[in-house]
């Protein structure tokens, strides 16, 4: 193609078996207006060198797999386009602040097995209905109040994001936080008092000093941080034992 | 899941590899001037229950070149702060939506800005003339 150009692409690379530490390796891609910085990825696994490692789905920003270090900033690779960089190189790293299994490839169980679970991320119901009995219902204005952080893919750039997360790991962090926000905030939800402890805790989001670098790097508009920093004050209510009297659902 | 060997990125540096960092902390360093604004300030005030005597010593300290200094830095760090802290102030704010749209994050900050202006401007007005 007459419009092909060709950038170089520095990527992390770290085998477990052979390697003490993770070193970068240069590779020359050809790319086209359209071409992603995942798709160069690829080019480099399909031409290059088969052994790159690194994760990917959908390649269209909805399934929160491809995430990576972009020249220094977390970003999903399929989202970020190589003409942005050119005629400047590319550095590609694996996320920020997770140990590395190899290459690109980071170790995500701290967030899906730990900090996911512990937030209850489902609506706990005040009573357990039949299904005979219907379905739960909600106002557009109901629904508007959670909405914003429902649209959480996962994708873990808000944690690579998070410095408060690199150097203290037991941090709950901004995806898991805005996700418990997203269903306290839910009209069907009475679940604030399960919720309470994550929450409240020196790791909850009094572990948040409001950098606000994931509110920015976030591909969804979730806005952590404002989930986050809005329940510093309800975690102040609750520990002065006034939360019930002011929150909207009466605090139950 | 099963455990592999896996390398653990360090941490040391973090603050200055991204300018959004830097500024972050520089946002958070300033507010070590305005602490020791203000812990000159009270030091004035107990200076002024000591009388007169005391109270002028310590108008004389203040009136020193490194004191002023001192002062017109903290000026600037303190305004930097008072920026920085109403452009964070949004995601403190609750989701309230007007007519179905949420205020937007300027009008918060905006509101803030305006108002420490008006204050500051409000408060040299009534030290300089009244």
């Amino acid at each position: 193609m007459a419009d092909t150009q060709t950038i170089e692409i520095e990527v992390l690379r770290y085998n477990p078996e052979k390697d003490h530490e993770p070193h970068f390796e240069t590779f020359k891609v050809p790319f086209t207006h359209d071409t992603s910085v995942l798709q160069g990825l690829q080019y480099i696994k399909d031409h290059l060198d088969g052994s790159l490692t690194f994760r990917w789905s959908c390649r269209m920003a909805i399934c929160g797999s491809c995430g990576k270090m972009v020249n220094g900033k977390p970003e999903l690779s399929c989202h970020t386009f190589l003409r942005d960089y050119y005629p400047g190189k590319v550095r590609i790293e694996p996320l920020n602040h997770f140990p590395v299994v190899r290459d690109l490839v980071i170790d995500q169980s701290d967030f899906f097995d730990k900090k996911l679970p512990s937030i209850k991320p489902y609506v706990v119901p005040k009573e357990e209905k039949p299904v005979s009995a219907g379905t739960y219902m909600q106002t557009p204005a109901q629904f508007q109040q959670y909405y914003k952080y429902s649209q959480c893919i996962n994708c873990l750039l808000c944690y690579a994001a998070c410095p408060q997360y690199g150097l203290k790991p037991e941090f709950t962090g901004p995806a898991a936080l805005a996700l418990l926000h997203r269903y306290n905030a839910d009209s069907r939800d009475r679940g604030w008092e399960e919720r309470a402890e994550v929450l409240n805790a020196e790791e909850g989001v009094w572990g948040c000093t409001l950098v606000g670098y994931c509110s920015e790097v976030c591909p969804k508009q979730v806005d952590p941080a404002r989930a986050i920093n809005q329940n510093k004050v309800n975690s102040t209510m609750d520990y002065f034992g006034v939360r019930k009297l002011l929150m909207p659902k009466g605090g139950d | 899941m099963a455990r592999v060997k896996t390398f653990i990125r360090p941490m040391e540096g973090w603050w200055r590899k991204n300018p959004f960092f830097v500024r972050y902390m520089i946002r958070e360093g300033s507010s070590v001037f305005l602490a020791i604004y203000a812990v000159i300030l009270l030091v004035g005030l107990l200076r002024l229950t000591q009388g007169e005597a005391a109270y002028d010593a310590w108008r004389v300290a203040v009136a020193s070149p490194l004191s002023l200094l001192f002062h017109w830095l903290a000026l600037l760090t303190v305004g930097y702060h008072a920026y920085t802290w109403w452009k964070v102030s949004p995601k403190t704010a609750p989701d309230i939506f007007i007519a179905g749209r949420p205020i937007p994050e300027l009008v918060i900050s905006g509101g803030g800005w305006l108002a420490t202006i008006g204050a500051s401007i409000l408060i040299y007005i009534i030290v300089r003339w009244m």
